[in-house]
C-alpha cells in the first residue's frame, strides 16, 4: 500500500516538472532592463511597458497563435550584470530578440555578442554611437542627441541668437550630449562662449552659472537628466539670470516639473510627442495610439506617464511587428524584417529603418515644448 | 570676475559646505563615544529628508511638524541601530563594527527605495523663494536658514558635551571605556546616546538642506562620503573640526568648479585631501594621538 502511494507522489512530482514543457509553445523574447540602480528612473517604466504590452498581445491571443514569453533581467544599472544577463539569455533561455538596455553604457558592454550570435537587439539606450556605425544586429528606438540638439538649434537660429553657454552632466548621457553640441554649434554658425560641467549628484551648481552670467552668452543650454537640472533652474531663478534656458529631452518628465516647481516656468526643451499627447493634432498620426498608450499605462500603474517607458513599447512592437510581417519567429529573418520597418508609428515618432539607419527617425520626432503653469506647451513656429 | 562673483562662490559653498559639516558632525559624536566609523551617517541624513517629505506629502501634516516627526523618527532609527545591530556584535573588534555599520547602511537605503521608489523629492523653502542680495550676490533665504540652524547645532552640542553630565560621560567614554565603567558611567547607554544624537543631527541637516538640494533614496551615499572626507580635514574625533572642515570643503568645491574649472570641482577637494593627509595626517585641527608606553 505504501508503495502505490508513493508511487501516486512520485507520478505527481514528475507530472508538475514536466508540465512546463507540454505547455504550449512560445515565443520568447528577452529583455535587459536597469529596474534598480542610478537608472531606474527610466529602466522602471521599460519594465511596466514590456510586461503591459505582452499581456495585452497575449490577451488577444499572441503573435501567430503564439503567446510571447518575456523574459526581465534586471541589469541594476551595472554593466557586468548586463553582460551575464546577456548571456543568460542568449546561451539559457535562447530567446528570439532582446530589447534594452537601459542605458548606453550596458548596450555597448553587450553589443558584441549580439553581433556574434545573430540575435537582434533592440536599444532603448539614446546614444547614438550605438548605432553609428551601423551594426548588423542592433537597433535602438529613442531619439538621438543630434536630433534634440539641431531641433534647439533651429528654434535657437529663429530667435537670432547666436551665442550660447552649455552646461552638461559629466555621465554618459551629459557627455554624449556636449560633444553633439560641440560638433553641431560651429556647423550651424552658433558659438560655445562657456563649456561648463557639473556631477550627476551635484546639489548646487551656482559657480558654474555665475561663470556663465559673467559672459555674453545669449541663452543656455543644459544636458543632463534629474535631479541636476532642477537644480540649475533654481539656481538661474536664484541668480537672476534672464537669458533663456534649455534643456535637453532628459527632462521631459513630469518629475522635472515637480522639483524644479516656480523656477521651471518658461524653460525650453525639445520632447517627445508622448508627453504633448493631448496636445498634438488630431490628425497626427502618433495620436491614436499615444493617446490609448497613455491611458493604459496610467491606469494600469498610476503613475505619470514619461518618455522612457515609450521606448520599450517601440521596442517591443518592432520586434512583434517584424515577427508578424515575416511569419517567422528566426533570428535572422526578425532582423531582417526589422531593417525593411518603414512607416512604422511608435511612441518616439515615425521608424523608417533602413540599412544604413537603425534609429530610423529624424528631427521631427521632437516637438519643441516651452513649460508654463507647470505644463508643456507646444511652441508653434 | 568681480568681487560679486567671489562672495557668490564663498556663499554657495557655505551653504552646501554646512550639509558636508553636519554629516561630519554625526561621525565625530560616534567616533568619540565607540571609536567607530558609522558608514550608516549618510543615511540619516537622507532619512531626515525623505521622512520630511513623506510625512509632508502622504499624510498632509504641515512642515513644522511633518520636519519634528521625521527628526524623532530618524532619532529612533538611530537608537534602532545600536540596539539591534551595533551592541549584540560589540564584542568584536572595531573595524567589524564598521563593517556592520557599512551593511545598516545599505538596508536602510533598500528599505526606503522599497517604500518611496527611485525618485527624488524636494520640500518647500521654509520663507519664500525671493532671493536675497547683498553686494551683487544672490542668497536664497534657505542658505541663511542652513546657516544659522548649523550653528545653533554646534553651540548646543559645545554647551551639551562640556556642561551636562551626559555629554561628559559620553566624552570619558571615547578616553577609556572600562575605566569610565568604574566609575559608574553607563557605557551602553552613552553608545545609544551618540547613535541617537547623530542620527537627530543627521535628520536636522537632511530636512533643512531638502529644500534648496533636494533628495533621493540614494542621497546618503555622496553624503556619507564627503561627510567623511570632511571629518578627515577637521581632524577625527574633533566636533568643530568636522564643522568646520565641512564647511572649508563646501567652499573650496565652489571656487575650484567657478574659478578653475567645474569638470574637477570633486577632483579638487580630494586633491586638497590628498595633500592634507601627506602634511599633516591627523587634520588641521586633530590632535596627534599619543600612545603612552
Amino acid at each position: 500500500m505504501k508503495k502505490i502511494y508513493l508511487f501516486i507522489i512520485t507520478l505527481f512530482f514528475s507530472c508538475m516538472l514536466v508540465s512546463p514543457a507540454l505547455a504550449e509553445e512560445t515565443i520568447k523574447i528577452g529583455a535587459i532592463l536597469s529596474v534598480t540602480g542610478p537608472a531606474s528612473f527610466l529602466g522602471e517604466p521599460e519594465k511596466n511597458t514590456a510586461l503591459m504590452l505582452k499581456d495585452q498581445i497575449n490577451s488577444k491571443g499572441g503573435i501567430m497563435g503564439k503567446k510571447i514569453e518575456l523574459i526581465i533581467y534586471d541589469d541594476e544599472t551595472d554593466v557586468n550584470k548586463a553582460v551575464l544577463a546577456a548571456d543568460k539569455l542568449l546561451k539559457k533561455d535562447k530567446v528570439v530578440a532582446v530589447i534594452g538596455p537601459t542605458t548606453s553604457g550596458n548596450t555597448f558592454a553587450i553589443e558584441e555578442k549580439f553581433e556574434k550570435a545573430g540575435v537582434p537587439l533592440i536599444s532603448c539606450a539614446a546614444a547614438e554611437k550605438i548605432v553609428k556605425p551601423v551594426k548588423k544586429w542592433v537597433f535602438k528606438t529613442p531619439q538621438s542627441d543630434r536630433h534634440a540638439v539641431s531641433k534647439i538649434f533651429s528654434q535657437l537660429l529663429s530667435k537670432k541668437i547666436k551665442k550660447i553657454a552649455i552646461i552638461t552632466v559629466s555621465d554618459g548621457f551629459g557627455q554624449a550630449g556636449r560633444e553633439v553640441l560641440k560638433e553641431l554649434a560651429p556647423k550651424m554658425g552658433i558659438e560655445l562662449v562657456a563649456d561648463e560641467v557639473y556631477g550627476p549628484k551635484d546639489t548646487d551648481m551656482t559657480a558654474q552659472l555665475v561663470k556663465i552670467k559673467g559672459t555674453d552668452a545669449e541663452a543656455i543650454v543644459c544636458w543632463g537628466t534629474n535631479p541636476g537640472p532642477a537644480v540649475i533652474a533654481k539656481n538661474r531663478v536664484q541668480l537672476g539670470i534672464n537669458i533663456p534656458l534649455y534643456m535637453s529631452h532628459g527632462v521631459a518628465s513630469k518629475k522635472f516639473i515637480e522639483l524644479a516647481g516656480d523656477s521651471a516656468e518658461g524653460i525650453f526643451l525639445p520632447a517627445g510627442r508622448i508627453i504633448v499627447a493631448e496636445q498634438i493634432p488630431d490628425k497626427h498620426p502618433q495620436k491614436a495610439m499615444l493617446k490609448k498608450y497613455v491611458k493604459d499605462y496610467e491606469s494600469k500603474y498610476k503613475s505619470p506617464i514619461s518618455a522612457f517607458g515609450g521606448h520599450a513599447w517601440d521596442a517591443l512592437m518592432l520586434v512583434v511587428k517584424a515577427i508578424e510581417t515575416g511569419k517567422s519567429v528566426n533570428p535572422a529573418d526578425i532582423r531582417n524584417n526589422l531593417e525593411k520597418t518603414r512607416g512604422f508609428i511608435g511612441t518616439a515618432g515615425i521608424f523608417n529603418f533602413t540599412a544604413e539607419d537603425h534609429n530610423g527617425l529624424d528631427e521631427n520626432a521632437f516637438e519643441m515644448v516651452v513649460i508654463e503653469k507647470g505644463n508643456w506647451k507646444i511652441i508653434k513656429k | 570676475m568681480g568681487i560679486s562673483s567671489y562672495l557668490q562662490f564663498l556663499i554657495s559653498g557655505l551653504t552646501v559646505g554646512s550639509t558636508y559639516g553636519l554629516t561630519a558632525l554625526g561621525f565625530t559624536i560616534i567616533f568619540n563615544t565607540t571609536g567607530i566609523i558609522n558608514f550608516a551617517q549618510g543615511e540619516f541624513v537622507m532619512l531626515g529628508g525623505m521622512l520630511s517629505v513623506f510625512f509632508l506629502k502622504w499624510f498632509n501634516l504641515g512642515l513644522p511638524v511633518s520636519i519634528s516627526l521625521a527628526i524623532i523618527t530618524t532619532t529612533f532609527v538611530g537608537a534602532a541601530i545600536d540596539r539591534l545591530a551595533i551592541r549584540p556584535a560589540k564584542k568584536n573588534s572595531t573595524i567589524n563594527l564598521i563593517i556592520i555599520t557599512i551593511g545598516v547602511s545599505i538596508l536602510i537605503r533598500g528599505i526606503a527605495m522599497l517604500v518611496w521608489g527611485k525618485d527624488t523629492f524636494s520640500l518647500p523653502q521654509f520663507s519664500g523663494h525671493e532671493p536675497l542680495h547683498f553686494a551683487g550676490a544672490a542668497i536664497m533665504p534657505q542658505s541663511i536658514w542652513i546657516l544659522v540652524i548649523t550653528l545653533l547645532i554646534l553651540m548646543s552640542l559645545k554647551i551639551f558635551f562640556s556642561k551636562t553630565i551626559y555629554g561628559k560621560g559620553m566624552l570619558a567614554c571615547s578616553y577609556d571605556k572600562k575605566a569610565s565603567y568604574l566609575v559608574g558611567i553607563d557605557v551602553n547607554k552613552m553608545v545609544l546616546f551618540s547613535f541617537m544624537i547623530s542620527a537627530m543631527v543627521g535628520a536636522i541637516g537632511g530636512a533643512i538642506l531638502t529644500p534648496i538640494t533636494l533628495t533621493s533614496y540614494d542621497a546618503g551615499i555622496l553624503l556619507g562620503l564627503k561627510g567623511f572626507s570632511a571629518c578627515i580635514i577637521g581632524g577625527l574625533g574633533n566636533p568643530f573640526g568636522a564643522a568646520a572642515g565641512g564647511l572649508i570643503l563646501g567652499v573650496l568645491e565652489s571656487f575650484g568648479a567657478g574659478v578653475i574649472s567645474s569638470a574637477y570641482k570633486d577632483a579638487f577637494a580630494f586633491f586638497i585631501l590628498l595633500i592634507l593627509l601627506f602634511v599633516k595626517p591627523s587634520g588641521l585641527f586633530g590632535q596627534k594621538s599619543i600612545k603612552r608606553v
